[in-house]
């Protein structure tokens, strides 16, 4: 490990550190912009400049390795006058519009001219001015601030697989752009936003809504998918105003979805903030307490199996855990969780996790898909694999729909049928599998939720098995859920007990008659029109599918209104914060339940949610240990059976609207005209 | 003065046949297989006994830079890259080699390819030069016919193809990493260095780019030996040079000359002096219009190698001279380089992308003398902001012009300021 000096300290670093690395280390905070950890290194911005004995030049810290025996200076006059000429440079033509920039408060280039620059300009000339882009409605650009850092650039060639971006022109006519004008086609575009230094790329919806000391912070996780992504709401008053992400390098590092990010204004639309009881056909404002006299009158004196429950894809843990131990107590075992009807095992808790954790992809070396596009089902993890493509030596193999994954496979078919000559070695891709050191099975919802499911998830054990992707010290046979409250309700078994329905039974059952009480919990992805007659109560925070159908509605909390528990796919449990309190006189969703059940004459014994979380713990122990995996142990699961030759087919079709709070949100309802449904503006490029 | 006997470029002024039976009457490709058989250690020994220092500009020891080539191929093939984007302004000698002998150059990929373990070399042609591509596309083909290169070159074994890229018009694509960069398709952008392309050159292999002349020059001194090539010039500013003379001379010329030669007897043997006398000279720039211009009493008795003009803070760059008379506004010359830096600044890195644009537009007043007298030390600071602080040598290029202005011309750049300053006074009385 080569020894460096630095300052006068002496440092040790693993030989191919660079000397910004190095000097971070020691506490020596080097300047830059265009520097970015997880993007390769541009060295073009030159804030980085440092003085190295021997070398002729200031050398960009950014790039240059260390090497044995080098004396750094960080804080010699020379290095302050390299970076004041080029703080000086970089505003020479840039606007000093920071009064009316959305950047202002955290712009990078206004921090470092404070630090670095000088206190007066000398330029007199004219400044240049840049006509600004479209890239569609997520991000407006001001392309005039643009200080030429190339991070965009490097995220959607890098990271993104979009290489959508680039530069044109020369000199100072150098323009960051489309070069022909569209939209930047990627689910992970919103996070150029945050990479950029400066107010050139912004976010669009939140456009002069608010500067940043005026929001309140507060630390969450993301419900939009199953990855759980960890996020941070800004809200100012009651109104979440932003999402913007969390470090964190076990689940998304520093990126989150567009979704995640820019569907937050769905959260003030088409809310349920008062309870609804159906009056003669019509839904009319009421009262809690006549709300739950209704439910007790027609539940109380019914039979158990009368009445079922199906919770929904973002219905935390707290509220399933509730649900379930009220449903007990009624003494129905009608309860699901998996409203796609997917065939998992919720027995062993290996046949249902991403057992790998995201992290883990890092290490796999070749991936079988099968039934899923993980760039809409899951975009980070999608990106993980991608990062693990670009490091090279990773094989991937897709059964399902053939698409841009932004990383190269091979498609080995469109149905199951190749998945039983894989099994038997006979198809080319067992070779690969059996070759690869960590080989990975990633299972989709989309090769679940069929009749065949429970066939193939039996199948993909076996895969599992007989390729090594199950061994002692490595299990990467991963299911890619979609619905975020999925795993915590299989944590929980909120599965139909003894003798109970599953979800396609609960729904035959009320069109049969045979159920007359159905219990949504922000439940709307299932055919509300097969609830037949059944007495329907619709517990959730937005007016979509299920309150349409109810015959009560109690009005609960979204995610960034309550403190609750999720586990994501990985089977890592963790926990939202209240960022804002629900609107009018919605409630936290277990508490509802709790008082629900006061009224119904079997109250459930736990008054606060230190003791509900105590019996999850009871229930799964895993909910005692937060933000961490505990790895599962394996079992034998998954059924037998014909394989159907239908297609796989992802469950999202729409990967903007998936959800309430997605369908509600305007600016989600943007990119679904332009992206899914292909609604570009017309310019003057088209023909 | 170099005596006609010891000329490298023979048909120079293309009076002779360019093609493959007048380079061979000329001597080129005599016996290259002997010397392929002396191998690669003697070859890059011999260069580097020769003191041939690179003519592109930088005045790197080309022996040395072919030593840094990896003596063994870890599994990458290698690359010789010629660079014959010869755009720098003011020369025009890589052009003539190129149409008047590229023989010369071609058999010189072959020696230096193999001294380095390259099997293809490429050579990558200002795209304006058309002319100048097809004679050398046609040299390559006779070559390849007469089996000179190709499968077994001149039948000494070593498989050699040399391919021509013509370059799309950016001055920037005449800098070795951008010239890979343009070649392997992408935007012509240097590259930071470390790595070198010595180890990560085109499509990531060992690399090395050398300019026209210095390739060109290869057989010969191979041929000759180094001692011969080593006798000429001075100590480390050894062999012949071809000198772009361009300006205010009576007789603009290529000539084919001795290092260290005295500026005035290059411009009064061979380009029948300065317009109007010696003493009518103004000021030249030495070595095309990177380096600081000199002015007459520098000029007098200076000789025109590197470390001559190095120590009076110039260089000699390609050897591209201009000169200038005394009508000659040096101001608004020197406007005109930074004009041209400016637009070929490739946009890339901070300092060199807003500060040309800067220095120009201030250099545009300078020339009307719109400006005040600070802003003279403003824009000395301004390029000493720029230089040094790139990551190619584009940003130290346009520097330079400008301070070899201020440091030589401060009264000439004070007078326009001071006259302005009386015409607007007149104005508003």
């Amino acid at each position: 490990m080569p020894k460096l000096t630095i300052d006068g300290i002496e440092v040790e670093v693993e030989a191919g550190t660079t000397i910004l690395q190095a000097c971070e280390t020691i506490g020596v905070e080097i300047p830059r912009f265009c520097y970015h950890e997880r993007l390769n290194i541009a060295g073009n911005c030159r804030m980085c400049l440092v003085e190295v004995e021997k070398a002729p030049k200031p050398v960009a810290s950014c790039a240059m390795p260390v090497a044995e025996g080098m004396v750094v200076h960080t804080d010699t006059p020379g290095v302050h006058k390299a970076r004041k000429g080029v703080m000086e440079f970089l505003l020479i033509n840039h606007p000093l519009d920071c009064p009316i920039c959305d950047q202002g408060g955290e712009c990078d280039l206004q921090d470092q001219a404070m630090a670095f620059g000088g206190d007066r300009g000398r330029y007199a000339e004219s400044k240049r001015a840049v006509r600004d882009k479209d890239f569609g409605p997520l991000i407006s650009t001001w392309m005039t601030r643009c200080i030429h850092c190339t991070r965009c650039i490097r995220f959607s060639k890098e990271v993104a697989g979009v290489p959508e971006l680039g530069a044109t022109g020369r000199g100072e006519n150098m323009e960051v752009t489309t070069y022909v004008e569209k939209a930047l086609s990627s689910e992970l575009s919103g996070n150029m936003i945050d990479l950029c230094p400066v107010g050139a790329l912004t976010n669009r919806p939140y456009a002069f809504k608010a500067r940043p000391w005026e929001l309140r912070k507060t630390e969450s996780i993301d419900v939009m998918d199953a990855v759980g992504a960890n996020i941070r709401v800004d809200v100012r008053g009651n109104e979440v105003l932003r999402v913007l992400p969390r470090l964190n390098e076990e689940i998304n590092e520093e990126w989150i979805s567009d979704k995640t990010r820019f569907a937050c204004d769905g959260l003030s639309k088409q809310r349920l903030d008062r309870p609804y009881l159906r009056v003669d056909g019509k839904l009319q404002p009421t009262t809690w307490a006549a709300a739950f006299a209704a439910i007790a009158d027609k539940v109380k004196g019914l039979p158990g199996s009368k009445i079922a429950a199906i919770a929904g894809d973002q219905a935390d843990a707290e509220a399933m855990m509730a649900l379930k131990d009220l449903m007990a107590g009624l003494g129905s075992a009608n309860i699901d969780c998996r409203q796609d009807g997917a065939a998992i095992d919720a027995s062993t808790r290996a046949a249902y996790l991403f057992n790998s954790t995201i992290a883990g992809i890092e290490d796999a070396d070749a991936i079988l898909l099968i039934g899923s596009n993980p760039r809409w089902e899951a975009p980070l993890v999608n990106a993980r694999i991608r990062k693990r493509y670009l490091r090279g030596g990773l094989k991937v193999g897709v059964l399902g729909e053939r698409l841009n994954l932004t990383y190269g496979y091979e498609h080995l078919g469109t149905d199951a049928g190749p998945l039983q000559s894989i099994l038997d070695g006979s198809h080319a891709f067992a070779q690969v599998l059996k070759d690869a050191k960590r080989p990975m099975i990633i299972l989709g919802m989309g090769a679940l939720s069929r009749p065949d499911g429970a066939a193939i998830l039996g199948l993909a054990r076996k895969l599992a098995e007989a390729t090594g992707a199950v061994s002692e010290e490595w299990n990467s046979f991963n299911l890619l859920h979609t619905a975020a409250a999925r795993v915590g309700g299989l944590d929980l078994g909120f599965v139909p007990g003894q003798g109970g329905r599953d979800v396609a039974g609960i729904l035959d059952g009320a069109q049969k008659g045979e159920i007359s009480v159905v219990y949504l919990l922000a439940a709307d992805e299932i055919d509300t029109a097969k609830l037949g007659n059944a007495f329907v109560i619709y517990q959730g925070h937005h007016g979509d599918a299920g309150a349409h159908r109810a015959d009560v509605i109690l009005p609960g909390a979204a995610y960034t209104e309550k403190n609750a528990t999720y586990v994501n796919l990985e089977g890592r449990v963790q926990r939202t914060q209240l960022a804002v309190f629900p609107p009018g006189d919605a409630k936290e969703d277990w508490k509802i339940l709790r008082a629900l059940s006061e009224a119904l004459g079997h109250k459930l014994p736990y008054d606060g949610i230190v003791q509900l979380r105590a019996r999850m713990a009871q229930v799964n122990p895993v909910f005692a240990t937060v933000d961490e995996v505990v790895p599962a142990s394996w079992g034998s699961f998954g059924g037998e059976g014909e394989l159907s030759g239908a297609p796989f087919v992802s469950p999202i079709k729409n990967f903007y609207m998936t959800d309430p709070i997605s369908r509600s949100s305007k600016t989600m309802a943007d990119c679904s005209a332009l992206f899914v449904n292909g609604q570009q503006e017309k310019t003057g490029t088209h023909g | 003065m170099l005596r006609d006997q010891d000329r490298i470029f023979t048909n120079l002024y293309g009076r002779e046949d360019w093609r493959l039976s007048g380079a061979r009457a000329r001597g080129d490709w005599d016996n290259t297989k002997d010397i392929i058989a002396k191998g690669r250690d003697w070859i890059i020994e011999e260069m580097k006994q020769s003191g041939l220092r690179g003519r592109g500009g930088a005045g790197f020891p080309t022996g040395v830079k072919w030593s840094f080539m990896p003596k063994q191929s870890d599994g990458r093939p290698h690359y010789l890259v010629v660079n014959a984007d010869e755009g720098e302004p003011g020369t025009c000698k890589d052009r003539e080699i190129m149409r008047h002998d590229p023989h010369k150059l071609v058999e010189g990929c072959l020696l230096a390819s193999f001294a380095m373990g390259a099997h293809a070399a490429y050579i990558y042609i200002r795209g304006e030069f058309v002319q100048e591509a097809v004679h050398l596309q046609a040299a390559i083909d006779e070559a390849y016919d007469a089996g000179l290169i190709g499968k077994n070159a001149c039948g000494s074994g070593w498989d050699f193809d040399l391919y021509i890229h013509r370059g799309a018009g950016a001055y920037i694509c005449g800098e070795e990493t951008a010239l890979i960069e343009s070649l392997e398709g992408k935007k012509g952008q240097p590259r930071l260095k470390p790595p070198f392309p010595a180890g990560v050159g085109l499509y990531g292999c060992p690399t090395t780019v050398n300019n026209v002349e210095s390739i060109a020059v290869a057989p010969t001194i191979l041929r000759r030996g180094a001692t011969w090539f080593a006798g000429i010039g001075r100590p480390n500013n050894t062999g012949t040079k071809i000198f772009s003379i361009s300006g205010h001379v009576n007789n603009p010329c290529n000539v084919e000359e001795e290092m260290g030669i005295p500026l005035r007897e290059l411009i009064e043997k061979h380009c029948g002096g300065v317009r109007g006398g010696w003493d009518n000279l103004l000021a030249i720039i030495p070595g095309g219009s990177s380096v600081p211009a000199l002015p007459k009493h520098i000029c007098d008795d200076m000789l025109m190698d590197f470390d001559s003009l190095r120590a009076v803070k110039s260089g000699l760059g390609t050897a591209a001279v201009i000169v200038m008379d005394k009508s000659t506004d040096i101001v608004r010359a020197i406007t005109r380089l930074s004009r041209f830096y400016k637009h070929e600044s490739c946009g890339q890195c901070t300092p060199c992308r807003e500060g040309t644009g800067w220095m120009w537009r201030v250099m545009e007043r300078m020339a009307t003398g719109n400006a005040t007298i600070d802003e003279i030390d403003m824009l000395e600071d301004v390029t000493r902001q720029v230089e040094g602080h790139t990551i190619c040598a584009l940003g130290d290029a346009a520097a330079w012009p400008i301070q070899g202005l201020i440091r030589h011309f401060r009264p000439e750049m004070e007078r326009k300021i001071a006259e302005y300053r009386a015409a607007a006074t007149g104005r508003a009385a």
